[in-house]
């Protein structure tokens, strides 16, 4: 449910961290000081002052020195973004700083600000590369397979809300509504890395970009709870919200994936009940909040299990309160559903302020630990 | 309740005389303002200290934070238990206190708030970095529930008594009580903040917030001070407040005595009892009110605020000379049986309400060495204020302070969680009643 910009910056942060994990980023680190790169961006040209350049902090200092206005990326091998900037006009100067690791990177010129751009291949040499504890390389691996498998059960419960919408059966369409977003939410900080496809299929009203098309989930929530009509172009919505959710399927195996982001992707979906399932807002009409709760520690919990036997070596303390506020998340949760291994959740209107309270106090009782796994995987 | 203003109780009749100017303007404070009180000494030390934006020792046999020269910002917290696994609790108080004890040396919590682990949230937040010191103080206060919850209901002392519904009471339950408490006071609002915002996150699945209050104004002072701070209804109130310097005031109506106390109850020795209560004040009316009706009504007059018939705010009052419905006049010690509090309210605006009125009023703070010496038989005797057509009491709460954090290795409560002072009956021992689980579980808190 964010916006686009904000997961690009979002994987920016990310690759950054990760770049901390190699320990090659040394605290207030020089950069600047033993010479910036230049980047010289004209019309047809992406000329670079070094293509080799110790790994750590870089800064780029980029110079549009064309007729259009352009962009400056530094890119992973796979294209995805370590750092850019924008609209940098003809004539002008702007900087642009990252942390890299050891590795290859590419740095790209796009005048016009279109197309895959002008590609300079750089290296950023030196420092220790990531030298992983095998059980966190498992780890990373099983998580991906998690995250994969929930895209690929997410489809067909999504399909079967989208048929449900298409045959205009407003009933059977509630009814799949709240299961189709499970698995959704279990990994959503995965797909929220995409950037491009979570504003596309979760966004919510309140949400929208000035421009920005309402579609997905919470427009078709919308219709069914409180418009109570399922509208021609709620079908076609359903249909748009399948295709999404099959690029999502698609690109989910791609995602980048560490321990780091692995550790913070659990505090995120913690976050993410913090601040919109247990105030009611992220399901206003259906008040189906507590299915997206309850999978969003799922989904936290999974990660967390699966990075636990490394955190225990550094961090047992942590590990033992973990476990506790997780049982008792988990506990309090169960006190809103008759069937332990049922989805059917109390209705979120009919969960009263005091009850509203508790569940918000052990939501912090645990993202507050929750906080400290990162770091107690990667030191 | 229009008692004998010159009542006497031998030698300590004068002080308590003079006390009323502070405890009968103590509740005078209630419903508004504060006191001055006088003194030296160690006084001008304090306001050096304050000039200079420093630092209050944290250390001593009582809780800074009371007899402290008062602050001019609150942020007053009180939090409910969220485990009732003693140990873990316990634990939560080593880690406050570790905390507090850097916060009100002007430094950040833990590790600080930057330059650590870049893959951990930092522990402190922030927010306090680059400013002084301020004269932050923490207290700790104990609430009826904690004692019951933890297991230690016999270890809960007498004079801690759950408040009585009072005449006009109109309380909010999410505005009232609490198993613990936190007073934030400091000259820097943001320093307050901050101390109780990064408290809250270290008691996160130990304890929750409850309800929290800002104050941003003093209306009481604990030290003497040219101008008398008015309340919110523009008068002078709680002239002569208790001094910090008052020893044998303090020592009679703030500080609990080893007598008042049996084996049980023994770790309050040093501590004192506050009553938080917030007071909403009725603006817009109190504004269209004739200054005549104002003046009788707290009887005293706006502008010096001496009382009526007299010519300076610090004239001894003749109560006799006030309306029997007068505020100071109820509110007097001498109207009361010579009950005294400590006073250190703060006026607080929590913007409008919902109808465009101003939702302000006074959060008052009271400490008093036995609640049914001090607050209730005062607040009783209010019943009759021709304030309170003015005022009312939205919140409630009442807690057990304890002693004060003697050295680095002391920690707050420690007495009472401790064994108690073997007693004839070692079953009422708290300790046995539950087996403590995980000691070490929440060091995690205190982060990497």
């Amino acid at each position: 449910m964010r916006a686009v910009r904000l997961s690009v910056v979002t994987a920016a942060a990310a690759a950054a961290a990760l770049a901390a994990v190699t320990g090659c980023t040394e605290k207030g680190g020089s950069g600047s000081g033993d010479g910036a790169i230049s980047v010289t961006a004209t019309d047809d040209r992406c000329e670079v002052s070094k293509k080799e350049f110790p790994a750590g902090h870089i800064e780029l200092d980029i110079e549009n020195k064309g007729s259009k206005v352009t962009e400056v990326y530094v890119l992973f091998p796979d294209d995805r973004i370590v750092t850019e900037r924008e609209n940098i006009g003809p004539g002008t100067k702007q900087k642009v700083t990252a942390e890299v690791k050891a590795g290859d990177y590419t740095i790209a010129c796009k005048p016009g600000m279109k197309g895959d751009g002008i590609r300079q291949a750089v290296k950023a040499t030196g420092g220790k590369t990531a030298k992983r504890d095998p059980r966190l390389d498992a780890a990373v691996a099983a998580y991906r397979k998690y995250a994969q498998e929930q895209a690929d059960t997410t489809l067909p419960l999504a399909k079967t809300f989208a048929e449900a919408v298409k045959s205009g059966d407003l009933e059977a369409a509630k009814k799949a509504y709240a299961p189709s977003r499970i698995g959704w939410e279990r990994t959503e900080p995965v797909a929220e890395s995409f950037g491009d496809i979570d504003p596309k299929v979760d966004v919510r009203a309140d949400g929208l970009e000035a421009g920005q098309e309402f579609t997905g989930w919470h427009r078709l929530e919308k219709s069914l709870w409180e418009d109570k009509k399922i509208t021609a172009e709620d079908k076609t919505l359903a249909d748009q919200l399948i295709t999404d959710l099959t690029d999502w399927q698609k690109r989910v195996g791609k995602a980048e994936i560490t321990p780091t982001s692995m550790a913070n992707g659990a505090k995120e979906l913690l976050d993410e009940v913090a601040t919109g399932k247990v105030t009611g807002e992220e399901e206003r009409y259906s008040h189906t909040d507590l299915v997206d709760f309850k999978a969003n520690v799922e989904g936290a919990e999974q990660s967390y299990e699966l990075l636990e036997p490394v955190a225990k070596e550094n961090d047992a303390a942590l590990v033992t309160e973990l476990d506790k506020r997780f049982a008792a998340l988990n506990t309090l949760l169960d006190k809103y559903r008759a069937d332990k291994n049922s989805y059917d959740f109390t209705s979120y209107d009919k969960v009263g302020e005091a009850d509203r309270k508790q569940l918000s106090d052990a939501v912090n009782a645990l993202a507050e630990p929750l906080s400290k796994l990162a770091a107690a995987v990667v030191k | 309740m229009t008692e004998i203003p010159e009542k006497t109780e031998g030698g300590t009749s004068r002080r308590a005389l003079i006390a009323w100017g502070g405890a009968g303007l103590a509740l005078g404070a209630a419903a508004a303002g504060g006191a001055v009180a006088m003194t030296r000494g160690s006084e001008d030390v304090q306001t050096v200290a304050a000039e200079a934006g420093g630092a209050i020792a944290f250390h001593g046999a009582n809780q800074a934070g009371i007899a402290t020269p008062v602050q001019d910002r609150l942020h007053f917290a009180a939090f409910d238990l969220a485990t009732d696994d003693r140990a873990e609790f316990v634990q939560m108080l080593k880690d406050w206190t570790a905390a507090a004890r850097r916060m009100t040396a002007g430094q950040a919590v833990g590790e600080g708030a930057y330059g650590g682990l870049a893959e951990a949230p930092p522990d402190d937040t922030g927010e306090a970095l680059g400013l002084k010191p301020s004269r932050l103080t923490l207290t700790i206060g104990f609430g009826p529930g904690l004692f019951e919850k933890l297991g230690m209901a016999d270890r809960r002392p007498d004079a801690l008594v759950d408040l009585p519904q009072f005449s006009g009471d109109n309380l909010d339950r999410n505005r009232s009580g609490g198993d613990v408490c936190v007073q934030a006071c400091s000259d820097d609002p943001q320093v307050a903040v901050h101390a109780v915002r990064n408290l809250a996150r270290i008691g996160f699945g130990k304890v929750s917030v409850r309800w929290s209050q800002l104050g941003f104004g003093k209306t009481s002072s604990t030290t003497p001070e040219a101008q008398t701070p008015r309340n919110l209804l523009g008068f002078k109130d709680g002239t002569r407040n208790i001094a910090g310097t008052e020893t044998a005031r303090l020592k009679k109506f703030v500080w609990v005595d080893g007598t008042d106390l049996d084996d049980n109850s023994a770790w309050m020795e040093g501590g004192s009892y506050l009553v938080a209560r917030r007071i909403r004040m009725h603006i817009e009316p109190w504004d269209r009110t004739s200054l005549q009706e104002q003046e009788d009504i707290f009887g005293r007059d706006k502008g010096e605020g001496a009382p009526v018939g007299k010519a300076k705010e610090r004239d001894e009052p003749f109560l006799k000379a006030m309306l029997p419905d007068a505020h100071v006049r109820l509110a007097h010690p001498d109207s009361n049986h010579g009950a005294t509090l400590l006073r250190r309210g703060y006026s607080f605006t929590d913007g409008t309400d919902g109808l465009g009125r101003l939702e302000a009023g006074l959060f008052f703070l009271a400490y008093q060495r036995d609640v049914r010496k001090g607050f209730i038989p005062v607040q009783r005797n209010l019943a009759t204020d021709a304030l309170n057509e003015y005022i009312q009491h939205v919140g409630s709460a009442v807690f057990a302070v304890p002693p004060g954090v003697r050295d680095k290795d002391d920690w707050w409560g420690r007495a009472l969680f401790s064994e108690p002072s073997q007693s004839s009956e070692p079953s009422k021992s708290s300790q046995s009643s539950e087996p403590s689980k995980s000691s070490q579980s929440s060091q995690s808190s205190k982060g990497a």
